[in-house]
């Protein structure tokens, strides 16, 4: 008789824990063939806002770690999930529907994505701030510092498109309550368990399953969030909503993109300038 | 005997003087200076004008310092404090003459009984740099010639390399040495550099019991500066706070325009307080900035710009 | 040293030393500045006055929907035809002529300025109008520099940016709007605040006197529904505001769906921290500075100040001394300290709050002084026994009024600092480098000034986290936000 295999349950990651939904709710995760492939955690607005404190309560310490540290963070991202990327290729495939090369490549692209933002964690500060030459006996300096907890969309790219949304926004010392993509959502769990054991501080990512047009609104109007990546929101109307919501508390705003996105070429750096603030400092020069 | 006893904690050994100056509010130098520059820009006109020349003439310590000086040089001067404009008799005389020692004696002839007080530079001015007895010395002589006040100058060196006591002790004694005389203590704060040494330098002084805090000889650039001075009228004010007891500021050297004299005034009253817009507390170490005065005042009598060549050059 | 003197020493009466009004030539009534030329309105007009005396200034148009739709046109052709196209080296050089003719321009822009807006003609003269200058300067260097900006070999413009701006520094705050958008090629459809139009509009003089083309800048008066029609109007590509927090969501939520670019320039609560090792004298003027400057009519206003529990009968007392020196009066006597209140309902808003502050415990304190009668005046005044529960504590005032709070450590100092939704500005006093460093880090704000305070340079980007908005005005960052990356 064949061994029965042991099925994983796909449950949230908050604060570095994995969860069942506070609701007790689940939905059926069907691959691309139809068939069940797992039953994943339908977050509710009380799991998002559990995310959020995860998220705000990890700020302080993440922000505040050494760019050199948070890039040795997010390259070791990419090391575990190498490790893994067997169990990664499977699983798109089922999910997805694709063949074992596109699988292949998607897996490779997204490694290679986290090595690419893992080494801007200690760059990007050098390229967008400045000293500023002022008419007068100051020391003036504007460098970057994170905007805060950002809330995510994700887009649908199960992998690929979900590291290419949180690798930026994490590598600049940002935390993230990540909505995966409600139709794959069950890499997004995955992946949360190769972060879990890369280093990553708990609630410096936090993953949420479920129904975007759910849950998206409670982060959208969160006072405690201070910016929102809509890049996953297809709905336009959704769209526009969440971007009212996000002005309760002046958020910066993604907005979803115009056209689809083609998330095998190299990035700009947009992703990580939009969670990044400019912060001034002035002092005299005398003796 | 210094300031009555207020102090002798503070001026018990060397660490304990070095830590109360070290621990004065330092002095940020951008914001000092913008601070100055701001009340630089006060506009004064009309009957505040009257009131500032007039008020300036009588605060002006009429300063001849020359290796070159001679007893009618000095006589000359002398006159032009008493009657600094000739053809006004409403012109106010100045505070005093300043001379070196060994012309008090003509000074004094020449001022008499007038209220213009004669003020000589003593303690090896400008440098400073000889033994006490010979600075005590020094001073004597020129109290005895009848010096009504003695301007001394404080050992930068001692001062600098963090010998506060020695600076302290010489002060006291020189302040000894003057008997009746009110002495001024001239920090030459173009040497102390900072703005901080230059209030240590202030407290120092004002807790040895000067009467004036005197920034300059005038013969190291930059002399008087709105600043520095702007530094020592805090630190006059800030010791009344402390002791109830008023010590006078003199800016000298560089002190050349009415305007500028006007700028002194405006921070003396805003800095220090209406209470220090006297001669009794405020002087202008100066020679050329009487004949400006001179000619602003005609000016405002006149109604007409006046010329150099209608005023005396002594 | 002697005792202090018993007779009173006479007064230094300053006596009035008022700045010339002939200068300038303010005319009955103004049209709104479209294409080119001054036009008549659509819509009613309203009329601005001085706040000092209450004076009807000149009667203002309002320029209503159709009028914006006027002016944004306008723009847009000016954009597409001449400006977008035009060599940044020829950009530039309208730019610079433009600064120019500011500086030649500078003492009838002052005091018109100091007129209409209340403030001290020693702030315009001195801050506002150099200000404005140095921007143009700053921003028509770049104009021919753009692949420089770090957005790649050829940047575009966004097209026509509407351009919202409020009465505290009516013609600096225009400067830090036009200047950057004119550079990277944009063309712009400004409306100045409703009480304060006049210098926009002698601005408008100057764009003709400096031959930029008809349409390259619009000027629309109006109050709030002209703003709305601009942030509405389909064909603007970017939104700038400076202004209220309010307004600001209200824009943001306008804005949402669409493609419209958006910076917010908005409230704020700042801080000013003074620990015990401050130099004390500098702090206390940083202090005054921070919120006397311009009435406290300033985003960036300390209007917050922490004091370590150890220095503050000290830091009060000398700042109580300090207080008692301002002049309050007449904006273009010279010597004038604090002008008046910028109009009725501000002055309302001012006192309202400085009531509550008072039924909510607060120790009230003002020094004397003899408030003219005919105009809006408010007294400098610091509150003392303030908590971070109290209103004036929390919530912007724009006026002179300071609330005092203290603090044992600097954690609690940065904790007290960082409680509240704006995140503008913070200032720190201390003598001791490596706090002022992490005080630097710790505070969650935009511009954070250490041993001075309200500082402004057109190189140094300036604005706020939170709720006091986003993007930046100033420096590459204030460039930038006019711009769209080729890569």
């Amino acid at each position: 008789m064949a061994r029965i295999d042991v099925k994983k349950t796909y449950k949230l990651y908050i604060g570095g824990a994995f969860p069942r939904s506070e609701s007790g709710r689940s939905y059926v995760v069907n691959d691309a063939k139809g068939n069940l492939m797992a039953n994943a955690a339908q977050a509710s607005r009380k799991d998002a806002r559990d995310a959020v404190i995860a998220a705000r309560h990890a700020f302080g310490g993440w922000s505040s770690k050494t760019a050199y540290n948070r890039s040795q963070v997010v390259y070791r991202i990419a090391e575990v999930l190498e490790g893994r990327r067997d169990q990664f290729v499977a699983e798109l495939r089922a999910s997805e529907g694709v063949t074992a090369a596109k699988a292949n490549a998607a897996v490779d692209a997204a490694i290679d994505r986290l090595v690419w933002y893992a080494g801007w964690a200690d760059k990007i500060t050098q390229v967008v701030s400045s000293a500023n030459p002022v008419a007068g006996p100051y020391f003036n300096i504007s460098s970057s510092e994170p905007t805060g907890v950002v809330a995510v969309v994700a887009p649908s790219g199960p992998l690929l498109g979900l590291v290419s949304v949180i690798a930026p926004i994490i590598v600049t010392g940002n935390t993230c309550v990540v909505i995966a993509s409600e139709e794959h959502p069950l890499t997004s769990i995955t992946l949360g368990e190769v972060m879990a054991t890369s280093d990553l501080p708990g609630g410096v990512v936090n993953m949420l399953t479920g129904s975007v047009a759910e849950i998206a609104p409670w982060l959208a109007s969160h006072m405690d969030v201070n910016g929102i990546d809509l890049t996953g929101v297809t709905d336009a109307d959704l769209a526009t909503s969440l971007e009212v919501a996000a002005a309760d508390n002046l958020k910066r705003v993604r907005r979803a993109p115009e056209a689809p996105i083609d998330w095998m070429a190299t990035p700009g750096i947009d992703r990580l300038t939009d969670w990044l603030e400019t912060k001034t400092v002035w002092h005299p020069i005398g003796i | 005997m210094a300031s009555a006893g207020v102090f002798d904690d503070v001026t018990s050994s060397e660490s304990s003087l070095r830590r109360f100056l070290h621990g004065l509010p330092g002095v940020d130098q951008v914001g000092a200076e913008a601070r100055a520059a701001s009340l630089g820009t006060r506009s004064i006109k009309t009957t505040a004008k009257n009131f500032a020349i007039d008020l300036a003439i009588r605060m002006v310590d009429l300063t001849t310092l020359e290796g070159a000086d001679t007893h009618g040089k000095v006589r000359a001067l002398a006159s032009k404090a008493m009657h600094p404009d000739p053809a006004d008799p409403t012109c106010p005389m100045t505070a005093a003459v300043c001379v070196y020692p060994d012309m008090v004696a003509t000074a004094k002839a020449t001022l008499g009984s007038s209220g213009v007080n004669v003020a000589a530079v003593a303690t090896a001015f400008p440098s400073g740099r000889a033994a006490l007895d010979i600075k005590l010395a020094d001073t004597r002589d020129a109290v005895e010639a009848g010096a009504d006040e003695i301007d001394m100058v404080i050992d930068r060196g001692a001062f600098l390399s963090g010998r506060y006591l020695e600076v302290y002790d010489e002060i006291v004694a020189v302040k000894e040495a003057c008997g009746p005389a009110h002495l001024k203590i001239i920090f030459e704060t173009g040497e102390l550099q900072t703005y901080d040494n230059v209030r240590r330098a202030s407290w120092l002084g004002m807790m040895a019991g000067g009467h004036f805090i005197k920034t300059s000889t005038g013969k190291v650039q930059p002399a008087a500066t709105l600043p520095v001075t702007m530094i020592m009228l805090e630190a006059v004010r800030d010791f009344r706070e402390q002791t109830g007891q008023m010590v006078g500021v003199k800016p000298a050297g560089g002190i050349k325009t009415t305007k500028d004299a006007i700028k002194y005034l405006v921070m003396v009253n805003e800095v220090a307080g209406p209470d220090w817009l006297d001669p009794d507390w405020f002087r202008f170490g100066a020679s050329t900035l009487l004949n400006d005065l001179l000619m602003q005042r005609t000016k405002m009598v006149t109604g007409r710009y006046s010329g150099p060549d209608y005023f005396t050059l002594d | 040293m002697v005792k202090v003197p018993e007779k009173a020493t006479p007064f230094f009466e300053y006596a009035p030393a008022p700045e010339s009004r002939a200068i300038v030539d303010i005319k009955a009534s103004y049209g709104l500045f479209i294409d080119g030329e001054f036009v008549d309105g659509h819509g009613k007009s309203f009329k601005t006055i001085s706040p000092s005396t209450e004076e009807v200034l000149a009667e203002i148009a309002e320029a209503d929907d159709s009028d914006v739709d006027l002016a944004v046109k306008a723009a847009r052709r000016a954009h597409s035809r001449v400006w977008g196209r035009m060599p940044g080296s020829e950009r530039a050089k309208y730019l610079y002529r433009i600064a120019r003719i500011i500086q030649e321009r500078g003492r009838e822009l002052a005091v018109l300025e100091s007129i209409d807006n209340g403030k001290p003609i020693k702030e315009s003269r001195d801050v506002d109008i150099p200000v404005v200058a140095a921007h143009f300067f700053y921003y028509a260097g770049w104009a021919d520099k753009l692949g420089h900006a770090g957005l790649g070999a050829d940047p575009k413009s966004l097209g026509v940016a509407g351009q919202i701006i409020p009465w505290n520094f009516p013609l600096l705050m225009l400067a830090w709007k036009i200047a950057p958008a004119l550079a990277a090629g944009n063309t712009v459809v400004l409306k100045p605040a409703e009480t304060t139009p006049l210098t926009a509009l002698l601005f408008a003089e100057i764009c003709q006197q400096a031959d930029l083309p008809p349409g390259v800048v619009n000027i629309v008066t109006g109050a709030g529904a002209t703003g709305q029609a601009i942030v509405a109007h389909a064909d603007v590509d970017k939104v700038a505001f400076t202004g209220s927090t309010d307004v600001g969501k209200a824009i943001a939520r306008a804005v949402a769906g669409t493609k419209k670019k958006v910076t917010l320039e908005l409230g704020g609560k700042a801080a000013n921290i003074v620990f015990d090792d401050a130099p004390i004298d500098q702090a206390v003027e940083g202090i005054v500075n921070g919120i006397f400057f311009n009435q406290g009519h300033v985003c960036c206003a300390g209007s917050r100040l922490l004091v370590q529990e150890s220095v503050a009968d000290e830091v009060l007392e000398r700042l109580k001394r300090r207080m008692s020196t301002l002049r309050v009066g007449d904006p273009l006597d010279k010597n004038t300290d604090i002008g008046a209140i910028n109009s009725a309902e501000q002055l309302a808003k001012i006192r309202e709050l400085s009531a509550i502050g008072e039924a909510e415990g607060g120790e009230r304190w003002s020094p004397p002084c003899d408030l003219p009668k005919n105009g809006f005046w408010f007294p400098p005044t610091l509150f003392t026994g303030v908590t971070q529960a109290h209103r004036i504590a929390r919530e912007e005032i724009f006026g002179p009024v300071l609330s005092v709070i203290t603090f044992r450590t600097p954690k609690e100092a940065v904790e007290k600092a960082n409680n509240t939704p704006f995140g503008l500005s913070a200032g720190v006093w201390t003598d001791k480098g490596s706090r002022i460093l992490w005080m630097a880090n710790q505070l969650r704000a935009g511009v954070v000034w250490a041993n001075t305070f309200n500082k402004f340079d057109p190189t140094s980007p300036f604005g706020g986290y939170k709720e006091s908005g986003y993007g930046r005005e100033g420096g590459l960052p204030g460039l930038a936000a006019y711009l769209k990356g080729t890569d």
